[in-house]
């Protein structure tokens, strides 16, 4: 456990001290506040529970941006400037490493959700909406988010280049979001396969709505342990070329 | 203590290793010597367990570094060319992390801060930004950073490139401090900046090892010696003399010498300097200076492991 803790504190600490965790989390919210603004408390009368709803869909997007923004630097900084030396000669599995990096984005991903609470709590004080739909709809960026965090981690284990590593976590990204679309295209077996890999379309919605199935956070969960495992193999690997 | 055994390395087709062995014990500083390309870094990699051998064992303390890669990594310290540092931590906060990287206890790891900062004479810049710190000092951060947990065998690759001379003389006698207690290896391909920290030297080129012994015993393996001399005399009578002697290989004058005085470097077919002085004496030559010549084991150097480098 130790070794994981070490790795997560480290990456906390160059996001917090070297500031791009901060620029990370401000734009997020800056962002969200405007859209939630413009479009959630305007357009007039409707239900909260929409507005709630509607809040959700947007943060479902910055959920995914936030996670490829914060992964890019992951590996790919460190493979740039040889601090995974540091880590490949110490008696230290890479799976820990991988495991490490995962729980500081999502340290700092959580964090930017709890600055945003405001928001579904002025639709809470002044509108009918459950706290439960407000716990089912955060839990469900934290699975979104974890998800994409590990599809980020991957993309940067990939590249020494941030920018490269945060373009292939997008196309990654997109790719598993269209999945639905391509799925309406692709012969039955293939079908069925990509509308489950969808990241988006069968199974956000239920938060958003405030609904909690088990098939969703198992959904949310296997993808996320598929990122992880394929980033520890490909960190792996790269020690013994 | 260490033991590294017909280690061999492809890439690809290419052997950028072929069949090195070696062997250092505790308190030794093994100096790896070569132009760049001849093999030094893949050797250090490989001991540092970021590179596998095609073939071939490392053995550190009884522990196979294939068998048991966690084992030994515990055991070993690294300083990469380029040191590996985080540029938004101070030093002491990186310096712990590395301890506790390597499997060091919260407690051990801050009772162990002290001694190295002292060690790498970093005690005034503890707590200053890695990132700020100049070419030298994030060296002796590197180093500071190999040597934390105390490893039994200590890698520094090309630890003194880069550096001015006054903070040369300070590397050296700070990597001769780390012998104590562990083994020590260093790579370079500057003859000059090895020589004076080193005990045995290993020289490489094109993945083999081309000789090895300390540096008296280099000097002799090629059979002959070279020395500076300095004397007072007949500069006529001299330079008949040298000539006339049989175990003067060749000689030259040297430009620096002081007014007054006769300066020469002279090739030796064997470590003759005994029979040298008492021969120079006895012709009636005031014997300033007589010393074997650094850049004389450079010249035989670049022959072994460079060609025409």
């Amino acid at each position: 456990m130790t070794p994981i803790l070490l790795v997560a504190r480290r990456d906390l600490q160059g996001y917090l001290r070297g500031l791009s965790g901060y620029v990370i989390i401000a734009a997020m919210l800056f962002l969200l506040g405007l859209m939630f603004q413009a479009y959630a408390l305007g357009g007039g009368a409707r239900y909260s529970h929409e507005v709630l709803q509607d809040f959700f869909e947007f943060s479902g997007g910055f959920a995914m941006v936030a996670s490829v923004l914060l992964t890019m630097r992951s590996f790919a900084e460190e493979r740039a400037t040889g601090t995974e030396i540091l880590l490949q000669t110490s008696p230290i599995h890479p799976g820990q490493v991988v495991f490490g990096k995962y729980l500081a984005v999502m340290t700092i991903t959580t964090l930017m959700w709890v600055l945003s609470l405001y928001m579904p709590a002025l639709i809470f004080l002044h509108g009918k909406v459950s706290l439960a739909h407000i716990a089912v709809g955060y839990l469900g960026l934290i699975c979104l988010g974890s998800a994409a965090t590990a599809i980020g981690l991957l993309g940067s284990s990939l590249t020494s280049n941030q920018f490269i590593a945060g373009l292939v976590s997008g196309i990654l990204l997109v790719t598993l979001l269209m999945g639905w679309k391509l799925s309406e295209l692709a012969d039955p077996t293939l079908s069925g396969v990509l509308s489950y890999m969808a990241l988006w379309d069968k199974h956000f919605p239920n938060f958003m709505q405030g609904k909690l199935h088990l098939r969703d956070l198992v959904f949310y969960l296997s993808i996320t342990g598929f990122g992880l495992l394929a980033t520890t193999q490909v960190v792996e690997g790269r020690r013994w070329r | 203590m260490l033991e590294a055994h017909l280690l061999t390395r492809y890439y690809d087709e290419f052997a950028a290793l072929k069949d090195v062995s070696f062997s250092v014990k505790e308190g030794e500083i093994l100096g790896l010597l070569g132009v760049n390309g001849a093999g030094k870094s893949t050797t250090l990699k490989i001991l540092a367990g970021l590179l596998p051998p095609t073939s071939g064992t490392v053995v550190l303390d009884g522990h196979d570094l294939t068998a048991s890669p966690f084992e030994v990594r515990a055991r070993i310290g690294y300083l990469p060319e380029h040191p590996p540092l985080y540029e938004e931590m101070t030093v002491s906060d990186f310096l712990l992390h590395t301890g506790r990287l390597k499997g060091m206890s919260r407690a051990d790891a801050h009772k162990r801060l002290p001694e190295v900062l002292a060690a790498a004479d970093l005690v005034d810049r503890a707590h200053q930004r890695i990132g700020t710190l100049s070419h030298g000092y994030r060296k002796r951060v590197g180093i500071g950073q190999a040597i934390f947990h105390d490893p039994r065998l200590l890698i520094l690759d090309e630890p003194i490139s880069g550096l001015d001379p006054v903070q040369i003389v300070e590397i050296r006698q700070l990597i001769r401090r780390q012998a104590e207690g562990r083994a020590v290896l260093i790579s370079s391909h500057i003859l000059s900046e090895v020589q004076q920290t080193c005990d045995h030297l290993l020289v490489l080129r094109d993945g083999e090892v081309v000789a090895r012994g300390t540096e008296a015993e280099l000097t002799a393996s090629m059979g002959r010696s070279a020395v500076h001399v300095t004397v007072r005399g007949d500069r006529e009578a001299l330079a008949r003399w040298l000539n006339a002697h049989p175990q003067v290989v060749k000689w030259s004058w040297r430009d620096d010498a002081t007014e007054g005085e006769l300066s020469v470097l002279v090739t030796l077919s064997s470590d003759q300097r005994a029979e040298l002085a008492a021969g120079l004496v006895a012709e009636g030559f005031a014997l300033l200076e007589l010393a074997a010549s650094a850049s004389a084991l450079e010249q035989l150097f670049v022959g072994w492991a460079g060609g025409d480098a």
